[in-house]
C-alpha cells in the first residue's frame, strides 16, 4: 500500500509531462543546461539586493535602518516595472536610436521578446531580459548609500527612475547592447564581463555627485555615531559574496568554462582583496576590523566584476590585491582629505574599485582564458589598457554629468534633502512611521 | 551636593553633551527609557493598522553635581534640549547624600568632579 501511494504521483508527472510534450511546441535554439544555470543565476542576483540592504543597513544609525531597507526594496520593485516597460529594450534593442546613445523602443512591452534562444545565448529570451532586470535593479540601489540617512524618499523613487532610463540603460546599451560608432564600447573591444563600467563605475560616480548635491549629514564627520550592527553588515557582504556568482559567472549566460574561470576568479580575487585590507590595517592600526575586512571583500568583488572573464586565477590574485590597497587609501585618505560625506563609501568602493578592476582587465587578461581572445598589457597588448580607458572615461563623464543634472532637476520638482528635523529624529520614522527596534513591549 | 536628572527627545543629546561640556560638566551617565507625558508622539503603522504609541522614546541623563553647579547644569540641559515643542522634557533636581569614588575610595565633594 505504501510502495503504491509514493509511486502513484510519479506515475501522474510522466502522464502530465508527456501530455505537454505532445501538446505545446517546445521553443527553439534552447540549451537545458544553459537554462538552468541562467534560472539559478537570476535568482542569485535578485538576492545580492537585499543582502546589499543589510550591508548598508547595519552600517546606518539605527534610526535610519528601515529607510535603508526600503530603499532597496523599492528599487527591486520599481525598477523592476521600469525595465519590463521600457528599460529593456533602450539598452538592448539591437537597433540604435540617438547616435547609438539608446536602443530605441523595439522591445517596448517586451515586445518580441519571447520564449527561444537565440540574440544572447541558448536561453529563452525572457531569461536573459529577467537576467539583466537584476542588474538593474542593483545598480541603482547601489546608489543610495552616498545619500542614506538625509534622503527623501519621494526624491529618491523620482531620482531613481529617471537614472535607470537615463544614465543606466544608455550606458548598458553602449557597451553590452550593441551600440555601434561613436557610443560603440563593446564594439571597441572593451572587456567588461559583468558589470565594472555599467555597474560599479556607473554608480560609484553617480554616488559621489550625489553626495556633493545633497551635502554632509549633520553632524559629520565628528559626531557621526559608529555602525549600529555590523552584524547585519558582515551578513549583508557575506549575501553579496554569494549572490555575486551568479553575477559574474551568470554573464557568461551558458554553463560553460566560461562560467567556470568568472565563478573562480570572483571567490579568488574577493578573498585576495579582504586579506589585502586586512592585512593594512593590522599594519597601520594594530588591529584588523571586522568593518574593515568585509569591505575589503566588497572591493574585490567590484574589482573582477570586468575582468571576470578575462583574467586567470593568478591574475585574480593581483586584481583583488590590487582593489583591497587602492580602495583602502581612497577611502581612509583620499575622501577625508576632500571631506565630502559619501556616507557608505559607495564612490571610494564601487567607484575606485570599478575604475582600478576595468584598468586591471586590460592588464591581465589572457586568451588562455576559455571564451576570452583578448590579452592585457602583460600578455603583450598594451593597446587595451587605452580601450579600457576609453570605456572608464565615458561612463564617469556621462553618468556624472547627467546624475548630476537629474538631482538638481528632482530637487526643483519634489525635494531630494530631509529636513533638519527629519533628519533628527530619523527617516524610518519621519519617512515611513515605523521604528526598527523597540526599547520596551 | 545634587542629583540631577534630565528627561530629553532622543535627538537633542548631542546639544546638551556639548552645553555641559562648555560648563565644564563632563560627568554624565545616559539611558535610553520610554516615557508619557502631554506629548502626542509620532504615530507608527503596521500593516495599515495605526498605533499611536502613548510611550515615547526619551533619553535619560543622570549627573551628579556639587552646589555651585547646579545651576550652570540646568541651564546647558535647557539651552541644549529646547525646541519650544510640547515634550521637550523635565529636569528634576534632587538632594544627594553621599557620593564615593570606589577606586580611591575619596568621598563627598571631592567625589564627585
Amino acid at each position: 500500500m505504501k510502495r503504491t501511494m509514493t509511486v502513484l504521483p510519479f506515475a501522474w508527472v510522466a502522464l502530465a509531462l508527456s501530455g505537454m510534450a505532445m501538446g505545446a511546441e517546445e521553443p527553439s535554439g534552447l540549451n537545458t543546461g544553459d537554462t538552468a544555470w541562467m534560472l539559478t543565476a537570476s535568482a542569485l542576483v535578485l538576492l545580492m539586493t537585499p543582502g546589499l540592504a543589510f550591508f548598508y543597513g547595519g552600517l546606518v544609525r539605527r534610526k535610519n535602518i528601515l529607510s535603508v531597507l526600503m530603499q532597496c526594496f523599492m528599487c527591486m520593485c520599481l525598477m523592476t516595472v521600469l525595465w519590463v516597460l521600457v528599460g529593456y529594450s533602450l539598452a538592448f534593442s539591437d537597433q540604435s536610436m540617438l547616435g547609438g546613445m539608446f536602443g530605441n523602443f523595439k522591445h517596448l512591452f517586451l515586445r518580441e521578446v519571447g520564449y527561444d534562444g537565440g540574440d544572447h545565448g541558448a536561453v529563452p529570451k525572457q531569461l536573459f531580459m529577467i537576467f539583466q532586470g537584476m542588474f538593474a535593479i542593483i545598480t541603482p540601489a547601489l546608489i543610495l548609500g552616498a545619500f542614506a540617512e538625509r534622503m527623501k524618499f519621494v526624491g529618491f523613487c523620482v531620482f531613481m527612475s529617471l537614472w535607470l532610463l537615463l544614465v543606466y540603460c544608455p550606458v548598458c546599451h553602449w557597451v553590452w547592447g550593441g551600440a555601434t560608432g561613436f557610443f560603440g564600447l563593446g564594439n571597441d573591444g572593451a572587456l567588461d564581463f559583468a558589470g565594472g563600467t555599467v555597474v560599479h563605475i556607473n554608480a560609484g560616480i553617480a554616488a559621489l555627485m550625489a553626495a556633493f548635491v545633497l551635502g554632509k549629514r549633520q553632524g559629520y564627520p565628528e559626531r557621526i555615531s559608529p555602525p549600529h550592527n555590523l552584524p547585519f553588515a558582515v551578513l549583508g557582504a557575506g549575501l553579496l559574496w554569494f549572490g555575486w556568482f551568479g553575477f559574474n559567472a551568470g554573464s557568461a549566460v551558458a554553463s560553460n568554462a566560461s562560467a567556470a574561470n568568472a565563478f573562480v576568479v570572483t571567490h579568488v580575487a574577493t578573498a585576495a582583496a579582504g586579506l589585502t585590507w586586512s592585512i593594512i590595517e593590522w599594519i597601520r592600526n594594530k588591529k584588523p576590523t571586522v568593518l574593515g575586512m568585509i569591505t575589503g571583500a566588497v572591493a574585490g568583488l567590484v574589482a573582477i566584476t570586468p575582468a571576470s572573464g578575462s583574467v586567470n586565477t593568478m591574475g585574480a590574485l593581483g586584481v583583488g590585491a590590487g582593489a583591497g590597497l587602492i580602495c583602502y587609501i581612497f577611502v581612509a585618505a583620499v575622501k577625508p582629505a576632500f571631506g565630502y560625506d559619501d556616507s557608505l563609501d559607495v564612490f571610494g568602493v564601487h567607484g575606485v574599485g570599478g575604475i582600478w578592476g576595468a584598468i586591471a582587465a586590460g592588464l591581465w587578461a589572457t586568451d588562455l582564458v576559455p571564451g576570452n581572445d583578448t590579452n592585457g598589457l602583460f600578455y603583450g597588448n598594451a593597446g587595451q589598457v587605452a580601450i579600457q580607458i576609453k570605456a572608464v572615461v565615458y561612463t564617469l563623464i556621462w553618468s556624472g554629468v547627467v546624475s548630476l543634472v537629474l538631482f538638481k532637476l528632482v530637487d526643483v520638482i519634489v525635494g531630494i534633502k530631509a529636513d533638519d528635523h527629519e533628519e533628527r529624529v530619523g527617516l524610518d520614522l519621519t519617512e515611513h512611521a515605523e521604528a526598527a527596534y523597540t526599547v520596551v513591549d | 551636593m545634587k542629583y540631577i536628572v534630565a528627561i530629553i527627545q532622543p535627538d537633542r543629546l548631542h546639544e546638551v553633551m556639548d552645553e555641559l561640556d562648555k560648563q565644564d560638566v563632563h560627568l554624565v551617565t545616559v539611558t535610553e527609557v520610554m516615557g508619557h507625558g502631554r506629548q502626542k508622539g509620532q504615530a507608527q503603522v503596521y500593516r495599515g493598522h495605526k498605533e499611536a504609541g502613548r510611550l515615547l522614546r526619551k533619553v535619560k541623563l543622570e549627573i551628579a553635581v556639587n552646589d555651585d553647579f547646579v545651576k550652570k547644569t540646568v541651564a546647558a540641559i535647557t539651552t541644549g534640549a529646547r525646541t519650544e515643542q510640547i515634550g521637550d522634557g523635565k529636569i528634576f533636581v534632587l538632594p544627594l547624600e553621599g557620593c564615593t569614588r570606589i577606586r580611591t575610595g575619596e568621598a563627598g565633594a571631592m567625589a564627585i568632579g
